[in-house]
């Protein structure tokens, strides 16, 4: 006879046991569909910025794309970092529990959940124009660009969770700093950044990995040419972006290609996503 | 309120009719007078949630740190008005110790020792500063069982040791006074004789007040004490005659336990 407990364990324990068999599939597609373009360049693929589909003379090199990818998460980080930490010092600690801050912390939210093909559209019809307006680029596609609207989806994202962490920075800290007579910067800069500060570096390296995998966006903002970008204006495409691009028309060793950036792609985003949630977990402790 | 006898002259602190307010309206304390004596210990006693803490926490203004608490009347230090001074000149002045021990977790023993003038931004000497650390551990008797690991982070120290690295950096500003919220009631019995003979011997150089829910406490280190009763100063006066012959009937009870 089995207990209707026993019955809810075994359901439970069926339904995680589909997560890891999805998980195990994605690897093992992934890898599979990526062997053929390894057997055939080697680990050059990595390091070729050749990307020639014409028949007869195929050439797959992953370089370009993550060049693109690094250039612009790396860029959207530079930007975020300030604009998010600001605000997550506005939500967290010099307006706490104030009703500025909970309105702005909900517009934050909000802004966090927009979906990236909104944000695509705004960028191509807003953001692109005013690129052009300024005379920075001609087209107002590229690196450029397309690390602001990154920037710009993943400050939400940064700004919440640094302004939470810095939240829980223990009062009767800040109260024995105020105590010796420091001022709120004072406290800021020597107790609430220094007791934030791996939690802070988390919730950075979680937005950087969200940018990384960024796509739909991108793919409309960034040119979409197959080279390695030669400034901030000129045009590019990140790893995400090249496959949306071109796995509809692709088959072959071009499929294969695009599925090994694929590959590349999970493994990166899973170390940096793997880094951020370590981080947080030890500071939980 | 009844006050024996206390004749304090040259207060190191003065209330005038001292009130504090957390939301504005209803009172926490209410005006509270009276006159602190230098190089002695004052003990402020009383049932949970009549206004101890509150009337601490008054004497060096934290108070200000959240707008929603009004605070009325005055507090004098050696005969100025607190509120002209600058916080940080107060707060020089007027040290304070917490309930639970609070060493700076990112910081070694050495800059917990000499936060106050890290986080103020008062740049001395290395030797100077040097000399400010061993001073201020010595006072406290934590010099010998901390010297070899200075660098070491205050948090690894025991609960005892936290608590006098705490009133360490408390004295290293040679503050006048040493405000001290139930210094002890975090700490196991060993740990507290230690603190308690250690206030005994702060006494000679600095002014104390000591908030403790501890009558026994009170009466082995205090030389005058307050005894407050929802949010009133109901008596104040030398430990010695409060204790074996109180004026005031609610004294008397909490003293013999009748409530608290
Ligand atoms: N932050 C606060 N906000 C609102 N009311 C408060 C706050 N802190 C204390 N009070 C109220 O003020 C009164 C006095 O509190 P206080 O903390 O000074 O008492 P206490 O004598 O220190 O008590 P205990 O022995 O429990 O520490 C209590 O009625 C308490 O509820
Ligand atoms: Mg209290």
């Amino acid at each position: 006879m089995m207990t209707s407990e026993k019955i809810t364990k075994r359901l439970l324990f069926a339904a995680s046991l589909i997560i890891v068999f999805v998980t195990a599939g994605i690897i093992f597609s992934l890898v599979g569909g990526a062997i053929p373009v390894f057997s055939e360049f080697g680990i050059s693929f990595i390091f070729s910025s050749d990307w020639n589909p014409s028949e007869g003379k195929e050439e797959y090199g992953a370089l370009p794309f993550i060049a693109g990818t690094i250039i612009t998460s790396v860029l959207a980080l530079v930007i975020c970092l300030p604009l998010a930490f600001s605000t997550s010092l506005f939500i967290g600690e010099y307006f706490h529990d104030k009703k500025v801050a909970k309105i702005i912390g909900t517009l934050v939210d909000l802004l966090a959940g927009v979906p990236s093909i909104v944000y695509g559209l705004w960028g191509f019809y807003v953001l692109r124009p005013f690129i052009v307006d300024l005379g920075l680029s001609s087209q107002g596609f590229g690196i450029f660009t397309s690390g602001l609207i990154l920037a710009i989806m993943i400050i939400p994202y940064a700004t919440s969770i640094t302004a939470e962490i810095i939240a829980l920075t223990p009062n009767d800290l800040k109260e024995a700093a105020y105590s010796l007579g420091a001022t709120r910067f004072e406290v800021v800069l020597y107790v609430i950044i220094p007791s934030a500060r791996s939690g802070i570096v988390a919730s950075f390296i979680l937005a950087f990995g969200r940018a990384l995998g960024e796509t739909m966006a991108i793919t409309m903002l960034i040119g979409n040419t197959n080279k390695i970008p030669n400034g901030l204006f000129d045009t590019g495409n990140t790893m995400a972006s090249v496959i949306a691009n071109q796995f509809g028309e692709a088959d072959g060793l071009k499929l294969s290609a695009l599925i090994a950036i694929g590959l590349l792609l999970f493994v990166i985003t899973g170390i940096i996503n793997g880094a951020g949630k370590l981080i947080i977990k030890k500071l939980s402790k | 309120m009844s006050i024996i006898n206390l004749n304090i002259k040259n207060p190191v602190l003065s209330l005038k009719d001292l009130s504090v307010s957390y939301d504005g309206e209803k009172l926490a304390i209410k005006k509270i007078n009276a006159e602190i004596k230098k190089n002695s210990i004052t003990a402020i006693m009383g049932p949970s949630g009549c206004g101890k803490s509150t009337l601490l926490r008054a004497l060096n203004r934290m108070h200000d740190l959240y707008p929603d608490i009004v605070t009325t009347g005055s507090v004098f230090l050696n005969g100025i008005d607190v509120v002209e001074m600058s916080n940080i000149d107060l707060r020089r002045k007027v040290g304070m110790v917490f309930q639970r021990p609070n060493p700076f977790p990112t910081m070694s023993i050495y800059d917990n020792v000499i936060a106050g003038y890290k986080l103020n931004g008062m740049k001395q000497k290395k030797s100077e500063r040097d000399e400010i650390v061993e001073k201020s551990l010595r006072d406290v008797t934590l010099w010998n069982e901390v010297k070899d690991s200075l660098q070491k982070k205050g948090t690894f120290l025991s609960g005892g040791q936290q608590q006098r690295l705490c009133i360490a950096r408390a004295l290293a500003f040679q503050p006048s006074v040493i405000l001290l919220d139930e210094p002890t009631s975090a700490l196991d019995p060993i740990a507290t004789a230690k603190v308690e003979e250690l206030l005994l011997n702060l006494k000679k150089k600095y002014t104390i007040v000591l908030v403790t829910h501890n009558m026994a406490q009170a009466a082995r280190v205090s030389n005058q004490s307050m005894f407050m009763y929802l949010g009133e100063l109901v008596e104040y006066g030398k430990t010695k005659e409060m204790f074996t012959n109180p004026t005031d009937k609610k004294t008397e009870e909490y003293l013999t336990g009748k409530f608290g």
